[in-house]
């Protein structure tokens, strides 16, 4: 039933722009023996906001890392700007220019604020300057050599942001950024999301928090057990809730 | 002649001196050790064997191609580092994933084979090596005499401690190495070649080992057993400090050099048991060294 409710809203994504920036397609991925990704698929188009909504244990972090190629036992194609990426290993994707900000945000104790920021090296040309990133996020210039891990969750989600914004990458991965962070917060990250789109990042987030996703992205795509069961761009949102809502359990 | 508590200057210097030597080899051989345990997870103890071939490289290198002690402390590290990163990569590397018991295993196991060839080669009487000119003669400080040589060995293991420390702790290098000591997995995400700084780290903590075995060639006989004997010590120097903790073995390492010279002094008897005595201690009363971090 999945693919065919696939097969019939795919060609909406396609049409678009040609090939897309990045397009997942029949994606299966491991953890030890346990099959956790059943053929996800899913187009993102250069310059897209597109989300990954499902409940806990979908498969959305996972698929994230399987790109990022983080979860090492996958098969099926994750295309990039015309490349295949499925064999290569996470550091040679990442010089492609894509770049993950973790759900556990991946903030290092043992280096200060500047070395975190400073620490992913520029993969690709066009990255922000320190100075952009401390215009988005002004926070992080006053605590430059506090331990990393001793900044606020929310400092410290814009610090896990801000350096992947250094680096050249034009795909961003972002794993639930808003996780238990204050609601001001929350809405200084939107904005800076919707920031990062008008300056020509492709984005793809995964959320649990479906009202913070709903007002930035183009798309969404329902993930459940592993595999895409629905796709709803953000025109149809409105006519769909009610069927957003019996998938999210909410 | 003035005397401290029934204890003749001389005989109090001569020993804090000693201690310092000792400790300066504790010191660029505990950190050695951390630098390879806080991104490898493998405790090397292999490293004893690793000082014991950079001097008797020191010694090949002046016996079979009459090339000096100066050039050897450049050189023994560089090739004996060059032997740790194909042992790395032919070996270690197939053990990350498994418990540290595998590599402890495997690096002894190496030891013994490594010091056995030299045994079976060089016997265990120990082989001369003069230290160079320049080395020679001492100063007299008015408390003491100086030999050159000895006040040598402290001089380059405080230089190359805290030439290794700022690099770990101050430079890009140093912030990938601590990154990926915490989360190897994210810093490869962000690009960077974990796997080729692991070898590069086991490499240099090696060359460390070299380093000090060079400098220990001149003060004493280059010797097959002269990483076995010291290497245990060491190893209670590495728990006191704190597994992994660059600062903590460095400051350990001297530290502890001078405990024991100064119990040689005073207890001539517990001089060879205080180290682990404190190790006891530190161990019952923090566990994760005096510079660890808890976990």
């Amino acid at each position: 039933m999945s693919e065919a409710a696939i097969a019939g809203t795919e060609p909406k994504a396609a049409e678009m722009s040609g090939e897309a920036l990045l397009s997942v397609s029949d994606l299966h991925g491991w953890y030890g023996e346990s099959h956790v990704l059943h053929g996800m698929a899913f187009d993102v188009q250069e310059g897209e906001v597109v989300t990954l909504l499902g409940r806990n244990g979908a498969g959305k972090t996972t698929t994230l890392k399987a790109i990022m190629g983080i979860l090492t036992k996958r098969t099926g194609s994750v295309r990039f700007g015309g490349t295949e990426l499925i064999r290569e290993p996470a550091r040679k994707i990442a010089r492609q220019g894509i770049a993950l900000c973790p759900e556990e945000r991946g903030i290092f104790a043992s280096l200060s604020v500047e070395e975190n920021l400073l620490l992913p090296p520029q993969v690709k040309p066009g990255g922000l300057s320190l100075d952009r990133i401390f215009e988005l996020f002004p926070n992080l210039k006053e605590r430059l050599s506090s331990q990393g891990t001793k900044l606020s969750g929310g400092e410290q989600q814009m610090l896990a942001i801000g350096r992947i914004l250094r680096t050249g990458a034009k795909l961003l991965l972002l794993d639930e950024p808003t996780e238990g962070l204050a609601p001001v917060i929350v809405q200084q990250i939107g904005a800076t999301i919707a920031r990062l789109k008008r300056e020509g990042f492709t984005i793809v987030l995964v959320e649990q928090n479906f009202h913070f996703a709903a007002s930035l992205a183009d798309r969404h795509y329902v993930v459940e057990q592993g595999r895409v069961i629905d796709i709803i761009p953000k025109a149809e949102l409105e006519a769909n809730m009610d069927k957003l809502h019996a998938y999210l359990g909410v | 002649m003035f005397e401290l508590i029934g204890i003749p200057p001389q005989a109090l210097f001569g020993q804090l001196l000693l201690g310092l030597i000792n400790g300066s080899f504790y010191a660029v051989l505990s950190l050695g050790l951390a630098v390879i345990f806080g991104l490898l997870n493998i405790i090397n103890f292999t490293h004893g064997a690793q000082y014991m071939l950079g001097a008797f490289v020191a010694w090949m290198l002046l016996n079979y191609l009459g090339i000096g002690y100066w050039w050897a402390l450049l050189l023994a590290p560089v090739i004996v580092g060059l032997l740790g990163v194909i042992m790395e990569r032919l070996f270690i590397r197939r053990l990350y994933h498994l418990d540290h018991l595998y590599g402890l295993l495997l690096t002894f196991g190496l030891a013994l084979i490594i010091t056995g060839i030299f045994k079976q080669q060089f016997g265990v009487s120990g082989l001369p090596y003069s230290a160079p000119a320049l080395l020679s003669g001492g100063y007299n400080l008015g408390f003491m005499y100086l030999p050159v040589s000895r006040a040598w060995v402290i001089l380059a293991s405080a230089i190359v401690c805290f030439g290794t420390w700022f690099v770990i702790e101050k430079t890009r290098l140093g912030a990938y190495l601590r990154a990926a000591t915490e989360n190897p997995t994210l810093v490869g995400a962000f690009g960077i070649n974990v796997p080729l700084l692991i070898t590069a780290t086991y490499g240099f903590g090696v060359a460390l080992a070299a380093f000090a075995g060079v400098l220990a060639a001149p003060i004493y006989s280059v010797n097959p057993i002269m990483g076995e004997n010291l290497i245990i010590v060491v190893f209670a120097v590495v728990v006191i400090g704190g597994m992994g903790s660059i600062l903590g073995s460095i400051i350990t390492g001297f530290g502890l050099g001078l405990v024991e010279g100064l119990t040689r002094v005073f207890y001539p008897e517990g001089s060879a048991v205080v180290v682990f005595v404190i190790m006891a201690i530190v161990l019952l009363v923090k566990p994760a060294g005096l510079f660890g971090r808890e976990i």
